[in-house]
């Protein structure tokens, strides 16, 4: 059979459907976002993008109760959203089977923080496989269905970046015909109440000690002998890089990453003469095995930050790198090329303002992040999803001198996602910070997918459009206003009056992102009167840039938005191809 | 067990490089060796560096391409072509662009963009520490086929000229993934690659 180059995303996606699933939900956030893209081409399975992780979750455990299976997917931090249903899920158990496929980003390519997943399972007291190809990724999630419908527990599978985003070759198989299992009301068992969860959290306990002996006989749990002078444990992407760094060296690769096999790792321990536990991040194997009585080293030799790539396990093990960088002269500094908002991007504008009024602001998750990078650098904080309303009245009550000065800035998708109980907080506790929910119609920073404001879902069906502007006037805001962002003036004055007003405001941004607004739009161009004063460069358009004694726009980079044209102060920027004195 | 090859390519986004190691991919799979390609995106696409590992041979193991791995950098830019350049083992092989796209840190002044970045490549050639350096003007060269966007197929040109596999190959993976009104600009970009050295 031909074998397929797949990435682990769309290897997850696939297992999924092999494995007869059902229902798929998940909140976009890389690396995890290509799952339910992928997903969502199946039309076998009724796969969604919900508003935010805990739903998707909860949507999966409805699923399961009703017999279905289910998945549902999301990046690292996205469990801590879904982490209060998925500790009772846990007690519950499923009926059809459930996975959680959680997406780790060692190395944070693309996150707020790196936390370490796996302790989630350990917390949750579920078991977790982790694959370390597209191979594996697409038969663990059959191997994770199997096993939540066999232990009656959700089963959790983690992913990493170079998981998700490394294409490897797949065998494929068929779509399995999973039956429904059929539904049975049993309360005693679902509705967690303190007497029912009581008994549930024995079961609980009980269930972990049988996941432990079925770990020391899985097939995804293999001990590999080679030389026996070294022997390491590893799991996932590690397990790849321990092979490619230490080729010699005997393996025990552990599928089942928690819970631990404690007899399978004595036979190697006792196998090999010296033991290593090479792991991205925590040391969650490592204590676990010292636990056991047994001496391994790991942490005393691989960093509990980023990713450990093999130069380094061949270093730390082996005491000889695999290569050393090509000695390049060093008197030439390479300058960084961090990502920037698009030419055209309505965002831009935003946050040029509030930098020349001066505004505190409290921001949120998505590509205005990138409002916080010079030359804009408008933003004071970035916790979290939804974080900006809620910290911005923390700010106002923290600080009274701060009040009027506050300003909150989300994205359309990050407000349906966890935005609106924050915005109700601030009604509810008399606040009065500024809200700008940054609305260009998508959600697209992880790519462009629909939310509940884009009238269509992930499927690309037709469906109710959620307005922002009702929305916040029924959360008891009184004071909401829409404004177009290319409108410079516009966005001025209604910053300086609703950031100043005694009561909460909401001001909503609203033009499509400049990725999907295919209009055409006449391009600007400077013209004799610049000055080279440099006010326009403080924009941070990558289709503008200083050339000699003046300012020059890249005609292939702009979007037309006109924004700059507004903020130069000596009509040097113009509609290209049109005289000075018709513009404006 | 024959030796895993490394190509790594990088450049700015929308330039085409996941589309080349796509294009690269369904040659190396054609000609049944084991590969594994690795994606660096998420932000990339605002603008930022973009960075793909090709790795292929009987078994590949890690997706990863360390500092001093690389038997092949292929580079969309020049300053991305400076700063992967380290990547190359000795002996390895510098495929780029002569394109410069300035970085925000340089539009601003913050920064100034390195000059003489080919000569200073040629004098490592000079010293026998890189294996060969092949720049090419690849967006004019596309832009002359009637499609700009082709450049990086233009640098696969390049490149392939230097693998083992048929130029043949690569049509007819360019017929397999690229649209059809796209096609023979593609075809025509990739062959004054092919043959520009």
């Amino acid at each position: 059979m031909t074998k397929k180059l797949l990435s682990g995303n769309e290897a997850i996606a696939r297992g999924a459907y092999e494995a007869g699933v059902r229902v798929a939900a998940a909140y976009p956030g890389t690396p995890s976002t290509e799952i339910l893209e992928y997903l969502a081409h199946y039309r076998e399975v009724a796969a969604q993008g919900s508003s935010n992780e805990k739903v998707a979750v909860e949507v999966g455990i409805g699923a399961a109760f009703a017999g279905a299976r289910a998945l549902v997917a999301m990046k690292h931090v996205g469990v801590n959203v879904a982490a209060d249903p998925l500790m009772t899920l846990s007690y519950t158990g499923v009926n059809g089977g459930l996975v959680l496929v959680v997406a780790d980003d060692p190395g944070m390519h693309s996150s707020q923080n790196e936390q370490d997943s796996r302790n989630y399972a350990r917390f949750a007291k579920v078991p977790m496989l982790e694959p370390s190809d597209s191979q594996e990724a697409k038969d663990f999630v059959m191997a994770a269905l199997e096993m939540s419908e066999e232990f009656d527990t959700p089963v959790m599978l983690r992913s990493s970046t170079r998981i998700s985003h490394s294409q490897s070759l797949v065998t494929l198989g068929k779509r399995k015909e999973v039956p429904l299992r059929p539904y049975v009301k049993d309360a005693n068992k679902r509705v967690m109440m303190p007497a029912a969860a009581r008994l549930r959290h024995a079961a609980v306990e009980e269930r972990l000690l049988r996941l432990r002996e079925a770990a020391e006989k899985s097939p995804l749990n293999r001990i590999e002998w080679r030389d026996r002078k070294i022997g390491v444990i590893c799991a996932g992407i590690s397990y790849r890089q321990v092979r490619e760094a230490l080729p010699e060296a005997s393996v025990l690769k552990l599928g089942i990453c928690y819970p631990l096999p404690p007899a399978l790792i004595a036979e190697f321990a006792a196998g090999v003469d010296k033991l290593y536990v090479v792991e991205e991040l925590d040391p969650f194997l490592e204590d676990q095995v010292k636990a056991m009585g047994i001496t391994v080293t790991g942490k005393a030799l691989f960093p509990l930050t980023g990713e450990i790539h093999p130069n380094r396990i061949a270093a730390a093990i082996a005491g000889k790198p695999l290569a050393t960088p090509l000695p390049v002269p060093e008197d030439m500094p390479v300058p960084a090329r961090p990502p920037v908002l698009c030419p055209g991007c309505p965002h831009r504008s935003v946050f040029y303002v509030l930098r020349q009024q001066k505004l505190l602001v409290s921001g949120d998750i998505g590509c205005y992040t990138l409002g916080a990078l010079p030359p804009l650098g408008a933003i004071d904080s970035c916790i979290c999803m939804g974080a900006s309303i809620s910290a911005g009245l923390g700010y106002e009550k923290g600080n009274p001198e701060l009040k009027g000065k506050i300003v909150s800035v989300i994205g359309d998708s990050t407000f349906f996602h966890s935005g609106m109980t924050g915005l109700m907080d601030v009604v509810y506790n008399r606040g009065s910070t500024l809200t700008i929910i940054l609305d260009n119609r998508t959600t697209a920073m992880t790519g462009h997918q629909h939310n509940p404001g884009t009238g269509y879902t992930l499927k690309g069906d037709p469906t109710t459009t959620l307005e922002l502007a009702p929305i916040c006037r029924a959360l008891g805001v009184r004071r909401v206003r829409e404004v177009d962002p290319y409108d410079i003036k516009a966005l001025q004055a209604a910053i300086k009056e609703e950031a100043a007003a005694d009561e909460p405001s909401v001001i909503i941004s609203r033009r499509a992102c400049a990725l999907l607004d295919k209009s055409a739009k006449p391009l600007y161009e400077i013209n004799d009167n610049c000055r080279n004063c440099g006010a326009c460069l403080r924009l941070g358009c990558p289709a503008m840039a200083r050339e000699g004694d003046s300012v020059t726009i890249d005609p292939a980079l702009c979007a037309g938005c006109g924004v700059c044209a507004q903020v130069c102060n000596f009509n040097a920027i113009g509609k290209a191809g049109v005289a000075n004195d018709e513009n404006n | 067990m024959t030796k895993t090859t490394s190509i790594l390519m990088g450049g700015v986004g929308g330039q085409g490089i996941v589309l080349a190691s796509r294009l690269l991919a369904h040659v190396i799979q054609a000609h049944g060796y084991d590969l594994k390609i690795s994606e660096i995106h998420g932000m990339a696409q605002r603008g930022g560096s973009v960075l793909t590992y090709v790795r292929f041979g009987s078994e590949v193991h890690s997706p990863l391409i360390e500092a001093g791995q690389a038997d092949y950098v292929l580079a969309g830019e020049k300053l991305e072509a400076w700063r992967w350049l380290p990547y190359l083992r000795r002996g390895g092989t510098m495929v780029c662009s002569t394109q410069e796209i300035k970085p925000l840190p340089v539009i601003t002044g913050a920064e100034r963009y390195p000059e003489k970045i080919l000569a200073k490549m040629q004098a490592l050639v000079d010293d026998g520490l890189l294996g060969g350096l092949y720049a090419i003007p690849a967006l004019e060269m596309a832009a002359s086929c009637g499609e700009p966007k082709a450049a990086t197929v233009a640098l696969v040109g390049v490149l392939a000229a230097r693998l083992e596999f048929p130029g043949e190959s690569y049509l007819q993976a360019l017929a397999d993934i690229v649209p059809a009104r796209f096609l023979e600009a593609n075809k025509k970009a990739f062959l004054a690659g092919y043959n520009y050295f």
